[in-house]
């Protein structure tokens, strides 16, 4: 035996439970507490780029969409800067680049409104593709699963990006590419995530 | 070209593996792939930043945030601590949320069930900011254990969700205080997810006699350990290094 390190250890996770929402989300819980709900306003009013909206479901091994979970989003600005002491620069006021959105109950599906982000410069100068960070929770997850959407439009930075190409198994990269559309004239992304199964997302530990 | 000061590796045997079939949910919801490990980069050392106009003076007061006409029912208690890393270095003005059944076990839920009735006076959700120093405090009543679908017996023990963020993406982390002497905690199949005895221990907030107030609230101490970052000492390093 040598000195002991005294480092603390991290604490351990534990499922959000069925009824995340009445501590993250009570809104939608059914219960009116708090003066403004965080996470539903990504970009603020005044942020710059293409408004877009990204919809998707979140399912399970069997086939199912998930109804009780909740994703966090974390992107850039449309600049590719995060609104964060060391996130490479100023913001757009009003501009936090984190969302927190649930499933509706009955349907299983998710949507945000944002702005698309631009590239971020990320380790060594390197140059990342636009994407957005994802962290799903949900009862049966047991620790939060970390994932990244792309866009379809930008093949070219995603065939360069080096987290994408991190990713030995290149049929399980599409997993991670949403789908570009438009409603009624608004730009929509779809993008399902699937926990397990066939074509099971790819989720990191970061 | 530097790299961020990156985060230290999570130590995943301390935390439950995805696949854990004695708490049945997780069985369909559990990747079967390995997760893919990334050096982190912007995207993962930022992360979102809160401050006090993000919340209102009582939400850390769940006795007072959603009464109606008076205290809501159940043992008063204080739940107090620090965020803190694993440098042990107070995570400061971080946004720390909570939620947790009343003190008959029921949640202000659409789809909770429970017979244990509501309380009128009892939200069940509380948010605050860490102080200068990483320390949070609420004040609540102690939740009451439920019963729930897993096996046909299992009774969740008392215990309060917490949410935490910390400074990155990376930091962030969802658990739950368990309360010191509860029997039902050896029991629980979402607890015993958490391989780790000592893991299991870190979850279990202690009574704190010299934070009660005497004749008013009892408390517990809970801190919370977030993701150590690396010293910034040696990493001006030239790419390639
Ligand atoms: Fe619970």
């Amino acid at each position: 035996m040598g000195q002991t390190l005294d480092y603390l250890k991290e604490t351990p996770s534990q499922t959000a439970g069925p009824y995340v929402h009445i501590g993250l989300a009570p809104g939608a819980a059914g219960f009116d507490i708090y003066d403004h709900e965080l996470g539903w306003d990504i970009v603020g009013p005044n942020a710059k780029g293409e408004r877009i909206r990204i919809e998707g479901r979140v399912i399970d091994g069997t086939g199912a969409p998930i109804k009780d979970v909740m994703l966090e989003a974390w992107q850039a600005n449309a600049a590719g800067i995060y609104a964060h002491p060391e996130g490479g620069g100023d913001v757009e006021d009003g501009f936090r680049g984190w969302g927190r959105v649930i499933t509706d109950f009955a349907s299983g599906e998710w949507a945000f409104d944002t702005v698309k982000p631009g590239p971020v410069t990320g380790r060594c100068g390197t140059v990342m593709a636009p994407h957005i960070n994802l962290w799903i929770v949900a009862r049966g997850i047991n620790i939060g699963l970390n994932t990244r959407m792309y866009f379809d439009d930008e093949a070219e930075a995603n065939a360069k990006d080096p987290v994408i190409n991190l990713i030995e198994w290149e049929n399980r990269r599409q997993t991670l590419i949403a789908t570009r559309g438009t409603r009624d004239g608004q730009v929509v992304y779809r993008f399902d995530i699937r926990i397990q199964g066939d074509n099971e997302t790819v989720f990191f530990d970061i | 070209m530097t790299k961020p000061a990156e985060y230290y590796q999570r130590d995943r045997n301390r935390h439950p593996p995805a696949f854990t079939p004695t708490y049945k949910t997780s069985v369909a919801r559990s990747p079967r792939y390995s997760l893919i490990s990334l050096e982190q980069s912007a995207s993962e050392i930022t992360g979102p930043v809160f401050g006090h106009n993000d919340i209102a003076a009582l939400d850390h007061d769940l006795i007072r945030n959603y009464a109606k006409d008076g205290d809501p029912v159940g043992e008063r208690i204080i739940v107090h601590g620090r965020v803190l890393d694993e440098n042990a270095r107070p995570v400061p003005n971080t946004l720390v949320e909570i939620w947790q059944a009343n003190a008959g076990g029921r949640y202000r839920h659409k789809k909770d069930t429970y017979l244990a009735p509501i309380d009128p006076n009892f939200g069940g959700c509380g948010r605050t900011l860490t102080d200068e120093n990483g320390y949070y405090f609420f004040r609540t009543v102690k939740p009451g254990a439920y019963p729930w679908r897993n096996m046909v017996n299992n009774w969740r023990p008392a215990h309060i969700h917490f949410s935490v963020f910390g400074a990155s993406f990376c930091q962030r982390l969802i658990t739950q205080l368990y309360f010191e002497g509860d029997p039902l905690i050896p029991l629980c199949p979402i607890v015993q997810t958490i391989p780790d005895p000592d893991a299991i221990d870190q979850l279990t907030a202690r009574l704190d006699m010299n934070a009660t107030i005497p004749l008013d609230t009892i408390a517990y101490k809970f801190d919370i350990v977030l993701r150590g970052r690396r010293s910034t000492l040696f990493e001006n390093r030239l790419e390639g290094n």
